[in-house]
């Protein structure tokens, strides 16, 4: 136990062992900041309960994550363009974190994988360098299922 | 044990920080503090208020108090593990 608790890169904190408490999947599509935003803060949340995390970008929620993307104002998604400069103004007024900080924090409290879809890197002819470091591998949808069938929760954002 | 007999350790202010910011910084304090110790963390986040009561009963540390204050509330826990 002892040497789990120290070794344990999971959650050292809980310590309540390697995938004892499940895991969490996210297949995020999006790329808007309203639909990246939960999947910083879901990932949060997971991770404090103790639960790995799995996150497959893909498509425009792969985009968000490219070095070009960054430092360009936020997207809104269409459904919600009337409240974006409103929602946009808080965000900066009560500091809240870029998705990508949040998951940065995700990442150092807990065992957080942030998979870069294959497909969508073929497609578009990008590599792995194209993107920021948060991303820690590319993952085809195939060894990406084979990790979302042992989640307690798959969630498609 | 009132919060008040006890001598924190560390004080984490994360007033200011939105959900889940204030917990994630307490979890971090926790990580980084020794067994035993004291960590007081400030929040004026409502989410705040079951979270960090949760985590500590989850992670097994010991919830010594909670002190309303003047528009945050205070959570006082000591790590015991």
């Amino acid at each position: 136990m002892r040497i789990l608790e120290d070794s344990n890169t999971l959650d050292p904190v809980t310590s309540m062992g390697e995938n004892g408490n499940g895991k969490l999947a996210m297949v995020v599509f999006s790329g808007t900041m309203d639909r990246l935003m939960p999947v910083g803060i879901l990932a949060s949340g997971a991770v404090a309960m103790g639960m790995d995390v799995d996150i497959f970008l893909t498509f425009w929620g792969l985009q968000a994550f490219s070095k070009r993307a960054q430092g360009a104002p936020p997207k809104f998604s269409g459904d919600y363009a009337d409240m974006a400069p409103m929602f946009a103004e808080v965000m900066k007024k009560k500091n809240v974190p870029s998705p990508i900080e949040t998951l940065k924090t995700a990442k150092k409290l807990g065992n957080v994988t942030i998979h870069a879809c294959t497909m969508t890197m073929d497609l578009l002819g990008q590599t792995k360098g194209d993107f920021i470091d948060v991303v820690d591998r590319t993952t085809g949808v195939g060894e990406f299922m084979d990790l979302a069938k042992d989640a307690k929760m798959t969630l498609f954002i | 044990m009132a919060a008040e007999e006890v001598k924190v350790t560390r004080v984490v202010d994360a007033r200011g920080s939105v959900c889940p910011g204030p917990l994630m910084a307490l979890i971090g304090a926790v990580r980084e503090q020794k067994v035993g110790d004291v960590i007081a963390v400030y929040s004026g986040d409502t989410g705040s208020r079951t979270d960090i009561p949760l985590w500590i009963k989850k992670a097994g540390h010991e919830m010594i108090g909670v002190r309303d204050r003047t528009g945050y509330a205070e959570f006082v826990v000591r790590k015991t593990r």
